[in-house]
């Protein structure tokens, strides 16, 4: 072994809690790196080979009655490599464990053999004996919700009429890994179920012989898509064609896809800060090594070793840390991503989990992150080449503060001189300054920033379920019903307030852009559930046209005034050209907003609603429970509490749950960027401090020239934090918002202040660590050597 | 006879311990008068600086006593230690150590402005020849200039003692007189007993009392009775 590789070796002794401490944060990022694409990468080769092996169809094409060949002539349209008719209605469950009965599906299965496309898995129990028509299978997620299993009988809705059934088994299907009631935006497990039942029993129950109400069609190429989705509407039209939809469109798919995209995010946000900060530290604990072994890079270089072999020598060092935190990173990264399989399995309802990561993750995390460390060292190995053997064996000269200013007149009297050291020191090296001033800014902005949007969160829970949707309960009729629905609903012992609306489903169309969603209507003095302007005030409804989010108008890429094409899915489907007439804020789903009236008229269908908004007095709520559901005409009741929890469930245990993550970890860079700043104060001070205290000043006055630089830098930071923190705000929101939620930015003066409180905070501990140090430092042992 | 400025007994300095330990002083016994010039010679490590930092209250003992006038400097906290560095001790380093952020003049301001009794900033200068250059920082000051400034900033404080390690260890032979000659100059005018760390023995002659180190203890000590002025002595 060489002596330079000896003294390397020896180096990385004497360094080692440093070292180590560096390798670890290299391994943080890495193993983040690895765990987090790693997963994103099973979850998305998971979707993939669960779609295909239960046969997931690519275009959902619901109708009203279409009878059993005309799957004969879907099946001829160009690109369609599979089809598949079946019957799918609305149904009711009634369900031990809740007063009200709960919304449900059903879905038909062929009486013979496994369906075409959207199979299912069978995870318990049996399938259905066609004979049977009262055996039924349970989508498993329900069941589980209300504690359901195979053998347990269960008495449903449909089309009008209560039967019993009995549970022969419990399925899980990729079509519904995500399920919400009609009407509803937010997923959740107990409050929407699937059931399963033979064909000919489906048949019966909805008055379908010899007729299916939905196609499945399953495309071989992606690029058909456009063409299929078309030729599907003009042949079912006939028959009371809803509107072919594709996949990414469908609701489960829509809603994982989003997870894994947040996550995806995740990945490629979290890494990178932690490798920025490795690297930020390998540059201090580099500066500052090689500041110690200036004498000694003279002796090297005296003895003829070349600037190259001398940098790599030391780069070498930077290798080594780097490498082996990357190398730990990697396979903790192999073993924190195969252990958490088992949670994503559970959340995502996957039956199973294809865990694999991409040999190129690997190869990605090792690139980075030395690359990041050696970007962090060289920046300090630059200045080996500066040094002449002979300057460098010299210790340093005096730095020149000649340039600084020479106080004269007031500040003469004013300025004792312990502050003038630091007003000095501060003014000569404003790289220095500023570097830190950034440093702790950034920290702080990031904080001031998360925290802004730990509240963002709840304010969207808030404004939804508080400002906008101010009932206690939705309630949802079979079909749109006379207005006169309102006053026996009015008439229920306990009811305070009713308000109609009416909600249709439609595809939006402006040009090529497309959105299938619904439009909400409200009645123009509605204060039950109201839309809201951009600033957050209540919108009145104008009398005609239509009100569009922002996240809406920018799909469609529509502006107010324009005129946009509404492609109504029910009913008598007309197809209406509206104005838009403004545009309105909402952070639950993209609604679309208009006055009752004026849908309506625009349907040619005057007095109509689907639906009402009430509140109650919860004394009641038992009996207008039973009143509810004593009333035919009433499809389902959503009550605004359940749906709340749904949300903040979502939130807190989806892509959303990375915030207190993130969270986390702008509050410890805030603090490291801090407590470093002030260990380089000490570092780069502690010479002068031992000069101070020979000379009998305190330990006290001589932490004054050590503290007091720190406490410009952050004194200068927080305001520039906050103003950083806030525009960083909008950053973060965009990330976190999804299709379904949107995280409002806002101004928040108390997570900015909270995070200045921080900041200081972490410079007090930090002065107090930094000047603990001082204060045991060996006086002869810092005079005795210049550095 | 004159007051005693110092007194040890018995001082003793260990450092690290078992097998490895160093014993820096091995059982020291010294008086120094006030007002003399003192100048302590021996190769590395015999335990001269060791003395001097403890008795200049830089650094503790391991066993025995050391005493400053009447007061017990092995008996002081960290606090009365700094007490006493404040408003006794000057010190003068090999390698100054002056603040880079202070010119000359703040220098020397820095400490008379904590001194209970200074003097003034510009007298302390001007004593060190340096008036002219009082506004200039370290960085335009020759080697020569900034050792200067360190003993004007040391002798500013009108110090009982003066303490020089190497003062001239990292000067030329011209510059190095003219600092003993400064430094001879505050032993004389101020009064201030004076001790000089020095591997040059030449400068031993113009002291009044010579102590010669060797391996953590006094081999002998030597008072001249004539003693030569700095331009006389050549190294």
């Amino acid at each position: 072994m060489s002596p330079l590789d000896q003294k390397l070796l020896r180096d990385l002794w004497r360094m080692k809690t440093q070292a180590l401490a560096i390798a670890l944060v290299v391994a943080t990022g890495v193993m983040l790196l690895v765990m987090m694409s790693g997963l994103v990468n099973s979850l998305e080769e998971t979707r993939r080979a669960y779609y295909e092996r239960y046969r997931l169809a690519d275009v959902f094409a619901p109708v009203v009655r279409a009878p059993e060949r005309v799957l004969d002539e879907l099946a001829q349209i160009d690109g369609v490599s599979a089809v598949e008719g079946r019957i799918s209605g609305r149904a009711l469950i009634d369900v031990a464990d809740t007063d009200l009965p709960v919304q449900a599906r059903a879905v038909s299965l062929p009486d013979f053999g496994a369906p075409r496309l959207n199979d299912v898995y069978l995870t318990s129990g049996r399938l259905i004996d066609r004979q049977r028509t009262d055996e039924i299978l349970l989508l498993k997620s329900f069941a589980e919700a209300h504690g359901l299993a195979p053998g347990d009988r269960l008495s449903a809705t449909m089309h009008g009429a209560r039967r019993s059934f009995l549970i022969v088994g419990l399925a899980q299907s990729p079509e519904f890994l995500y399920t919400t009631a009609p009407g509803e935006l937010v997923p959740d497990d107990s409050r929407f179920g699937v059931i399963w039942m033979s064909r000919s029993a489906m048949e019966a129950a909805y008055d379908l012989d010899g007729a299916f109400n939905e196609a499945l069609l399953s495309v071989a190429h992606p690029h058909d898509l456009p063409g299929v989705l078309a030729a599907a509407d003009r042949l079912l039209d006939e028959y009371g064609a809803l509107g072919a939809y594709a996949l990414e469109d469908q609701f489960s798919n829509r809603f994982i896809m989003e997870e894994i995209s947040g996550l995806r995010a995740s990945a490629a946000a979290v890494p990178p800060i932690f490798l920025a900060v490795a690297a930020f530290l390998l540059n201090i604990v580099f500066s500052r090594l090689l500041q110690a072994e200036r004498q000694q890079i003279g002796l090297i270089k005296a003895f003829g070793y070349t600037d190259a072999e001398v940098t790599w020598h030391y780069f070498k060092l930077i290798l080594i840390i780097t490498a082996s935190g990357a190398a730990l990173g990697c396979l903790s990264g192999l073993a924190a991503g195969a252990s958490m399989v088992g949670l994503y399995i559970q959340y995502y309802k996957f039956p199973f989990l294809v865990f694999e990561i991409a040999p190129s993750s690997f190869v990605i995390a090792m690139v980075a992150s030395i690359s990041a460390a050696a970007l962090g060292g060289l920046f300090a190995l630059r200045r080996i080449f500066a040094l002449s053997p002979a300057v460098a064996m010299r210790p340093p000269a005096p730095p020149d503060y000649s340039q600084s200013g020479r106080f004269a007149g007031v500040f003469r009297r004013l300025l004792d001189q312990p502050t003038r050291i630091v007003i000095r020191r501060l003014v000569r090296h404003p790289g220095r300054v500023l570097g830190a001033v950034a440093g702790v800014s950034a920290g702080m902005a990031l904080s001031g920033g998360m925290l802004t949007i730990l509240s963002g969160f709840d304010e969207s829970i808030e404004t939804s379920f508080s400002v906008v949707d101010r009932s206690d309960m939705l309630v949802s009729f079979i079909e749109p019903l006379s207005d006169r629905t309102i006053h026996s609903l009015r008439r229920i012992e306990g009811v305070i307030d009713v308000e109609p609306t009416r909600s249709v489903s439609v595809v939006l169309r402006n040009g090529v852009r497309s959105h299938r969603g619904g439009i909400t209507a409200l009645a123009p003095d509605a204060g039950l559930y109201r839309a809201l302007d951009t600033a957050g005030g209540e919108l009145l409804l104008p009398e005609q046209g239509i009100v569009l989010t922002p996240a809406l108008a920018d799909i469609l890429d529509i502006a107010a005034g324009d005129i946009l094409t509404v492609d109504v899915r029910e009913g008598r489907r007309p197809l209406l050209q509206l104005p838009v007439t403004g545009i309105a804020e909402s952070l639950l789903g993209s609604p679309a907003y208009m006055d009752l009236a004026a849908l309506n008229r625009a349907l040619g269908e005057p007095d109509r609603v689907s639906g009402a908004y009430l509140r109650v007095d919860p004394n009641f709520q038992e009996d207008i429970y039973t009143a509810l559901d004593a009333m035919p005409a009433v499809a389902g009741v959503s009550v605004k509490a359940d749906a709340r929890a749904a949300f903040q469930e979502i939130m807190d245990e989806g892509a959303g749950s990375t915030r207190f993550v993130m969270a986390a970890i702008a509050a410890i860079i805030a603090f490291g960027i801090v407590y470093n700043t002030a260990r380089i104060a000490y570092a780069e001070s502690a010479h002068d401090l031992a000069s101070l205290r020979v000379l009998g000043f305190t330990k006290g006055e001589a932490a004054f020239v050590l503290l007091g630089e720190l406490g410009a830098v952050v004194l200068i930071s927080l305001p520039i934090g906050a103003l950083a923190g806030y525009g960083l705000t909008f950053a973060i929101a965009e990330g976190f918002s999804t299709d379904l939620y949107q995280i409002p930015a806002s101004f928040s003066p108390a997570a900015l202040g909270q995070s200045g409180l921080a900041v200081i905070a972490a410079a007090v501990f930090s002065g107090w660590m930094v000047k603990r140090d001082s204060d045991r430092a060996d006086l002869v042992l810092a005079l005795k050597s210049r550095e | 006879m004159a007051r005693l400025a110092f007194r040890t007994k018995g001082l003793t300095k260990v450092y690290g311990e078992g097998e490895t330990a160093v014993h820096a002083l091995r059982g020291v016994d010294l008086e120094i008068p006030e007002g003399e010039f003192v100048v302590l010679l021996g190769p590395s490590g015999s335990g001269k600086s060791t003395l001097l930092n403890i008795i200049g209250g830089l650094d503790r003992a391991s066993d025995g006593e050391a005493w400053f006038q009447d007061n017990e400097l092995t008996a002081m906290s960290d606090r009365q230690l700094t007490r006493y560095r404040r408003d006794h001790v000057g010190f003068v380093f090999q390698f100054y150590n002056l603040m880079p952020s202070l010119t000359a003049h703040e220098n020397v301001e820095l400490v008379t402005e904590v001194a209970s009794n200074p003097m003034d900033p510009d007298k302390a200068l001007a004593l060190v020849g340096l008036s002219e250059r009082a506004g200039h920082f370290p960085s335009e000051l020759s080697g020569g200039e900034q050792q200067r400034v360190a003993i004007a900033r040391a002798v500013a404080k009108n110090p009982t003692v003066l303490f020089c390690d190497e003062p001239t260890g990292a000067l030329d032979s011209a510059t190095g007189r003219t600092v003993l000659g400064v430094l001879k100059d505050v032993n004389e005018k101020l009064g201030a007993t004076v001790m000089i760390v020095t591997h040059a023995a030449a400068t031993a002659a113009m002291a009044d009392r010579v102590i010669h180190f060797a391996d953590g203890a006094i081999r002998d000590t030597v008072i001249n009775q004539t003693k030569l002025s700095p331009e006389e002595i050549h190294w």
